[in-house]
């Protein structure tokens, strides 16, 4: 088992002939991923590698494959419109990696979306991986492992960092989900860890967060009263200056808010784990799970 | 991107807000002739995208334009918060019955727009906000209706007593809404919002900040861009499609993504250095990005070692390796630099680099101590 994707996944790439959606497309395939379709207006009746039929729609592709999930890869300015178009066909699970996308949009679009019964995972994030099962995004499949550490995450290449230590310590992961830096985002720490939750799979979680926004104290809140699981986390930012964006949209502390201390105090206040740094992660998972 | 306020006032003047007169001044001469033309006394205030400007003495009164004149002289020149002024904001004085505050945010929580009001106006609303907060109000907004006519009224009759009153502020707050969503705002706000004693609801202050990602939807407003007034270093690095901040450390960071960016950082500081910058080379790595964060890195007196700490998923090691040794091509390199990679490619890159010299860690923790060593010997 994993959460939000598996075997059952059927994903269709919007933007498969771009740069990026062509180069990751290949990779996904690669991992086995049952990438059934592709997308780019103007280009429907070609095939990708010679085998993923390209459709000019996001619905012609649905249609004639069923597909059930879509990542999405093209240029900010169409990215908003890609993830409407994805909602309208139908796709349950939309994910966007694409970053540079207006926040303003994100106001009106993660409503939409949710209004459909569909989960928007992003924008402007790395993606889902259910090692062994199906990759959807730009996690790198060489680091992962089958096994069963759920691992959430607002950061991209620090998740990797975290998986790598856990791949390399034989600690396996059911899922990881990079949810997005993003001020405003389709699926937060809280839909993850629910999702975890109930995953017979799933033994352990990694929660990693950063500075900026409340998400990782109104999860830590989630976790004191409905996760049983073990949950060990890492918050980015400890020596970040107040009223600086680091590099991540949503990354900024505002006025006195948003602090990594404020948000390790309520993380340890909920009984999660606190790392210190990116290598406690394996002792302090094994700790929890009694195999120190 | 940090709006002027200038700019923001002619911005907001645009959507119909009531904002009195005013031009900008590049000069003490330029000061005083707009001083005469507005009669009587004046506001020189500092155009300048940092907060505090008052007391920090980059707002002063002058009671006619020969006074303007001598202190727009002082104010432009002067650096506040580490940035120098270039020009000033001249406006008349105003007679002020009571000031509040209105804003709008995007509000992370609820996933909206948030229009907030407070009948405290005047001071830094991160300070009410903290003391006070039972003094702010604030209401969502659906983004698909915009600010509706009656939310803005409620909000008004926090502000005010006077129905007339009430209904100059709701009418300012709807088109401060519009002006908002208009221009991909992520704040703006005025503050104070005054009456005056005759019974009017003005503007007398303006702060707009554009989200970066709407600015290519928005050539007009990314024109207004005002690089002379930003730190130096940053610019150069927003050139070179570079996310830089400095710091006031010592041991210099290069690193692809943000996250790890951040938590490098954090352990040089658990290792007892502290870090000399915030940088994030991206992740499709060309060999120039690592040319230019050498040189944005090398380019500070503080820098007593380079760490470079790389997780190649999408980066490939062997591309940051080239640009490092196409950058030590370039550069003197004078400082001790410390080297990891992992990922895509590690083994490449680990030949380039011992090729040119280098020596190249594969554990993040091994890499952060070592360069804290080489920060601290050179110290």
């Amino acid at each position: 088992m994993s959460i939000f994707i598996d075997r059952g996944t059927k994903l269709v790439v919007q933007g498969i002939t771009g740069r990026d959606g062509s180069f990751h497309a290949k990779q996904m395939l690669e991992y086995g991923t049952a990438v059934v379709a592709g997308v780019t207006p103007g280009k429907g009746g070609q095939k990708f590698e010679g085998k993923v039929p390209v459709f000019d729609t996001v619905a012609d592709a649905v249609a004639a494959t069923g597909a059930n999930t879509s990542v999405i890869y093209v240029p900010s300015r169409f990215a908003t419109d890609a993830v409407y178009e994805a909602a309208d066909a139908g796709i349950t699970l939309i994910v966007c990696i694409t970053e540079g996308l207006p926040v303003l949009d994100m106001t009106r679009a993660v409503p939409y979306v949710r209004e459909r019964g569909a989960r928007l995972i992003g924008p402007n994030c790395p993606g889902a991986i259910s090692p062994g099962q199906s990759k959807v995004g730009i996690i790198p499949g060489k680091i992962c492992r089958e096994g069963e550490i759920g691992v959430v995450s607002r950061s991209g290449t620090l998740t990797y960092e975290i998986i790598h230590q856990l791949t390399q310590h034989g600690l396996g992961q059911s899922s990881c989900i990079g949810i997005g830096g993003d001020p405003i985002i389709g699926t937060n720490f809280i839909d993850c860890l629910d999702a975890f939750q109930a995953d017979p799979a799933t033994e352990a979680i990694v929660m990693i967060g950063e500075i900026g926004g409340t998400d990782e104290q109104n999860a830590a809140e989630y976790v004191k009263q409905h996760v049983t699981k073990p949950v060990v986390g890492f918050i980015a930012g400890q020596t970040a200056p107040p009223g600086r964006r680091m590099g991540h949209a949503g990354a900024i502390i505002s006025g006195s808010s948003g602090t990594a201390a404020e948000k390790m105090a309520a993380l340890d206040a909920a009984g999660i784990g606190v790392m210190k740094r990116p290598a406690d992660v394996v002792p302090l998972l094994k700790e929890r799970l009694g195999r120190a | 991107m940090n709006l002027h306020e200038y700019q923001a006032r002619a911005l907001l003047k645009g959507a119909g807000i009531p904002v009195p007169d005013g031009e900008v001044a590049r000069t003490p001469e330029q000061a005083y002739e707009i001083a005469k033309r507005l009669g009587g006394r004046t506001v020189i205030k500092a155009q300048v995208h940092a907060g505090g400007r008052g007391k920090a003495g980059g707002v002063k009164l002058a009671k006619d334009a020969k006074e303007a004149k001598a202190k727009a002289g002082e104010i432009i020149g002067m650096t506040i918060k580490g940035l120098r002024v270039n020009q000033v904001l001249v406006v008349p004085a105003a007679d002020i019955a009571s000031e509040s505050y209105v804003g709008v945010i995007v509000d992370r929580a609820s996933q909206r727009p948030v229009l907030m009001v407070s009948p405290a106006g005047g001071v830094d609303i991160e300070e009410v906000a903290a003391k006070t907060p039972e003094k702010i109000f604030r209401t969502a907004v659906d983004p698909r209706y915009g600010l509706l006519a009656h939310q803005a009224m409620a909000l008004g009759f926090k502000l005010y007593r006077d129905v007339g009153l009430v209904r100059q502020a709701a009418a300012i707050m709807q088109q401060l809404y519009r002006a908002f969503w208009q221009a991909g705002a992520s704040l703006v706000e005025i503050n104070p919002l005054i009456t005056t004693p005759d019974g009017k609801v003005v503007a007398l202050d303006a702060k707009l900040v554009v989200d970066d990602n709407e600015l290519e939807r928005h050539p007009e407003i990314a024109a207004l861009r005002d690089s002379t007034a930003e730190a130096p270093a940053e610019v150069t690095a927003r050139d070179a499609g570079l996310s830089y901040i400095k710091l006031e450390g010592n041991v210099g960071c290069c690193v692809n993504g943000a996250g790890l960016a951040m938590a490098t950082m954090d352990l040089v500081k658990y290792y007892g250095g502290e870090p000399a910058n915030f940088l994030d080379i991206g992740g499709s790595s060309n060999p120039q990005k690592v040319v230019s964060a050498l040189k944005i890195i090398t380019a500070d007196p503080n820098v007593k070692s380079i760490l470079f700490n790389i997780f190649g998923g999408i980066t490939r090691c062997d591309d940051v390796a080239n640009g490092i040794v196409t950058a030590t091509k370039q550069l003197k390199l004078d400082r001790p630099v410390v080297i990891r990679l992992t990922g895509t490619n590690e083994a490449l890159a680990v030949k380039i680099l011992e090729e040119a010299g280098f020596s190249a860690l594969t554990d993040m923790d091994d890499a952060v101590r070592r360069a804290v060593e080489r920060a601290t010997e050179a110290a």
